[in-house]
């Protein structure tokens, strides 16, 4: 049986990796399937952070909090390459008001397991030594870590042991007369799964769609401005606290706010820009003009460095910005894992982890409840603008 | 220039190599207002690179044939309005609405009061001309292997020879244009080294009787080198180089038709300098980014797609000369010329001059078609790949050898020069892939089963931006 298996996923980024990964670790025999490369999508394209620190008390935070674990899990099995880093984020607050915003939020997320350290302004420099003078302080999240995205999907899609197939375009579920799902169809030819995953991210309501279902993930742009390899003069994951209120807006706007970071390869990456405009990469000179200034208005040592590269990624978004994860409604066999907007790289471990358990029947870690499709199926309540 | 600040260009030119200058001088005499951008503090591109004032060069044109051509184009030029930028670095331009461009530059010396400029302009010809396209191999990081290109550039500019004794070596017509010009400023030039045997061109002989000018090209330089004794080694390559701390020779051995070493057949020659070259790849990231349609070239490269009269399939971009494909300057000049007029005509309404534009045509066609043969005759075969050692470096700025490129490719299932960047970080650093990118995506094709079309990279940033320059509010136009 050559092209058949107990599982199929579509998607080799990281969360059809980590899917494949858990699936295969509970006993099942896993396909991967993608139109394209590994991690040919938004996890090329993201900066690979995995964070708690942004994150609102809710089922999101504690698919974050048991990501973090299974993180520091991985990282023993998986090669060094993939880059994990435990480096700590650092959000700092530029007055008075914003500090104490921070401090009611950082509150709250304590409550809910999250460390979350107090910086008084004049131990900022402490943490990170190029930080523009002036903050009024700031709250250290030692949770926060970083992978290499593509290297760590290109490692946990192999130690996973799923048949890889690339560059092979699903085109369509097969279903038995019953309505079950029995496999897909692709350009080059059919594979049988009872179950196929859904984890092609922001082509999530594509693929979706193709399946004879509906899924309404949507494009959220994103810019990354890389510089030129420097010495580490950026420590930890350091952002603005106006981070935080944009990743949960859900405006079509151009948005921008500071996050900026070092790599262990040299170079400094500066994020975040979010618009909603499809799936157009057309520079946007005015976002990446925003991510320069503010950029350098966090670190000014920065000015005078080059950036020598720029790239636009696609975070899937989801009206309620949680993630799909779980069986969809009307498509017996069909799962989907996927939506998790910008925070995909991080999110991946627990994804794979509960759609394996859904899988193979085992206990789920936590309640998937809140990520369920079956949520977005008509009548079951407003969505969010 | 135009009347006030606030009123954009007609036309702006981006390179002011030969097709820049050509359509620059078109399009202005035909009564465009043009503005012509260049990083280069003059005018002349690689062909016409000839040394800084400051040098006092009695004689610069003594390195090149065809001085007059250039100085007729200068001339014109001089004599017109063209709005001239020179040390403006273009790093991307950016459609404002359906007529207005903008085209975004840091101008400056390097690190010293960059500052952003901003030009709007109702269309824009690119002629950003090609880059040099290098295969490693062993040893090629060792100080004293140089571009051929390179070589050229800088004994044209700085009046500056790499060595005393010089091997010119990988494969194209630019070869031994180099080595002849490389000769007749005083260096050995021991072996030309040529990968492909010039009797392939014969296979194009329509091609080649149309274009005799190119013969009587080749002819000369022929000439010079039989006349500097030096000794052409053709379906040849250096496959190694050796010396501690700079070169001091190279092993020089036969290739079979696919490029792969024919084994025993290494001779060392001795040298001090090794400038080698695989001809060029059109340079076309500011083209790419707007989202223009390319093509794939005969050697393997892509250029942009352009119409009869030059247009790139984005209205009101055009493009001219080496991001066409690969031709040479008189190719460019005439494009050039093309696109002028084609801009004058969209633009203004200038009526075209119908006998001289199907002249153009009919010249810009048959160099084509020449280049397209040249072009087919050196291609690098897959072979070549047997020259790396498993420890070559084929990224220099990352320092990512063959070994890390044929495991991204086997073991993670990269495939394409995307993915084996994204899993080594080849082609990451500073140059961003313009010198290792031909050869990654050569490494990750012959890996894959070749099912992901490679596509042209797209490259928002043309040039590096420091993150001063580009976060400040650009001012309006120069």
């Amino acid at each position: 049986m050559g092209n058949s298996s107990d599982v199929i996923v579509v998607g080799a980024g990281v969360v059809g990796a980590a899917c494949a990964y858990y699936a295969t670790r509970s006993g099942l025999s896993v396909t991967v399937i993608d139109r394209g490369p590994v991690a040919g999508g938004t996890t090329g394209a993201g900066e690979g952070n995995l964070l708690v620190s942004d994150k609102e008390p809710g089922p999101e935070l504690e698919l974050a909090l048991l990501s973090t674990r299974l993180w520091r899990q991985l990282a023993e099995p998986l090669p060094l390459q993939i880059e994990y880093e435990a480096k700590g984020g650092l959000v700092v607050a530029s007055d008075a008001v914003a500090m104490e915003t921070l401090r009611e939020f950082a509150k709250r997320q304590e409550k809910a397991g999250v460390l979350a350290e107090e910086i008084p302004a004049d131990r900022l420099a402490d943490l990170e030594p190029h930080l523009a003078p002036g903050l009024a302080g700031g709250f250290h999240y030692p949770q926060d870590a970083q992978v290499q995205p593509a290297l760590a999907a290109a490692h946990l899609l192999r130690a996973s042991g799923a048949r890889i197939r690339l560059g092979e375009e699903v085109t369509g579920l097969l279903a038995a007369t019953t309505g079950e799902v029995t496999g897909v169809r692709t350009t080059t030819g059919t594979v049988h799964a009872p179950h196929v995953v859904n984890a092609t991210g922001t082509w999530g309501g594509e693929l979706a769609r193709r399946a004879g279902t509906e899924l309404p993930v949507l494009p959220r742009r994103g810019f990354v401005l890389v510089t030129e390899p420097l010495p580490r003069v950026v420590r930890h994951k350091v952002y603005a606290a106006d981070y935080v209120a944009d990743v949960a807006s859900g405006s079509a706007a151009l948005q921008t706010s500071p996050v900026v970071e070092g790599t262990p390869a040299g170079p400094v990456l500066i994020g975040a820009s979010r618009e909603r405009v499809g799936f157009d990469r057309t520079l946007s000179v005015e976002a990446l003009r925003r991510l320069a200034a503010q950029a350098t208005a966090l670190f000014p040592v920065l000015a005078g460095v080059r950036a020598v590269r720029a790239y636009a990624g696609f975070r899937p978004y989801l009206p309620d910005h949680l993630p799909a994860i779980g069986r969809d409604p009307r498509v017996p066999g069909l799962l989907h894992a996927c939506g998790h907007e910008g925070a995909g790289i991080g999110l991946a471990p627990a994804t794979g982890v509960l759609i394996a358990g859904m899988l193979s029947g085992a206990e789920l870690p936590l309640d998937a409840t809140p990520f369920s499709p079956a949520r977005f199926a008509e009548g079951s309540g407003p969505a969010a603008p | 220039m135009p009347d006030s600040a606030s009123e954009p260009f007609d036309l702006t030119v981006v390179g002011a190599g030969c097709a820049g200058l050509a359509g620059a001088v078109t399009a202005s005499e035909l009564g465009l207002r043009v503005c012509l951008m260049d990083g280069s503090g003059q005018v002349g591109g690689q062909f016409f690179r000839h040394p800084a004032p400051a040098l006092g060069a009695r004689r610069p044109q003594a390195l090149h044939h065809d001085w007059s051509a250039f100085a007729t184009l200068r001339q014109r030029l001089e004599t017109g309005d063209t709005h001239r930028l020179l040390r403006h670095h273009v790093w991307t331009v950016t459609r404002e609405s359906g007529e207005l461009w903008t085209v975004h530059a840091v101008a400056g010396a390097d690190g010293d009061e960059e500052r952003p400029v901003r030009v709007r302009t109702r269309a824009v010809l690119l002629a950003t001309g090609a880059h040099e396209r290098q295969l490693p191999f062993p040893g090629w990081t060792l100080p004293g292997v140089v571009a051929a290109g390179g070589a050229q550039a800088m004994l044209k500019s700085a009046l500056v020879l790499p060595g005393r004794r010089i091997v010119v070596a990988g494969s194209g017509p630019l070869l031994l244009a180099v080595a002849s010009s490389l000769a007749a400023a005083g260096a050995r030039v021991p072996a030309v080294v040529e990968a492909t045997g010039y009797l392939r061109y014969a296979r194009h002989a329509r091609a080649l009787a149309a274009n005799p000018h190119k013969l009587l090209e080749a002819a000369t330089h022929g000439a010079s080198l039989l006349r500097h004794r030096v000794r052409p080694h053709t379906r040849s390559a250096v496959t190694a180089v050796h010396g501690t701390d700079r070169v001091e020779a190279v092993t020089v051995s036969r290739i079979d038709e696919e490029w792969r070493p024919v084994p025993g057949t290494g001779r060392r020659i001795m040298c001090d300098a090794l400038a080698v070259g695989h001809g060029l790849v059109p340079q076309i990231e500011l083209a790419t980014a707007l989202g223009c349609a390319t093509r794939r070239t005969t050697d393997g490269t892509h250029a942009l797609a352009l119409d009869g009269l030059q247009s790139t399939s984005v209205p009101g971009v055009w493009a001219a000369g080496e991001t066409g494909g690969v031709g040479g300057w008189q190719l460019a000049c005439v494009e050039g010329e093309l696109a002028g007029r084609a801009a004058a005509f969209r633009l203004r309404g200038t009526p075209m001059d119908a006998a001289r534009v199907r002249e153009l045509r009919r010249r810009r066609d048959r160099m084509r078609a020449f280049a397209d043969a040249m072009a087919v005759a050196h291609t690098p075969h897959p072979g070549w790949i047997d020259w790396l050692g498993d420890d070559t470096e084929v990224c220099r700025c990352e320092e990512v050898t063959a070994r890390r490129i044929r495991e991204a490719a086997a073991d993670l299932g990269a495939r394409d020069a995307r993915t084996v960047k994204l899993l080594t970080r080849a082609g990451m650093g500073w140059c961003q892939g313009r010198m290792c990118g031909a050869a990654v995506a050569c490494l990750a094709a012959g890996a894959g089963d070749g099912d992901i079309p490679p596509s042209p990279e797209r490259r928002p940033l043309a040039v590096p931006v420091p993150l001063g320059v580009l976060g400040s509010p650009a001012e309006a136009d120069d």
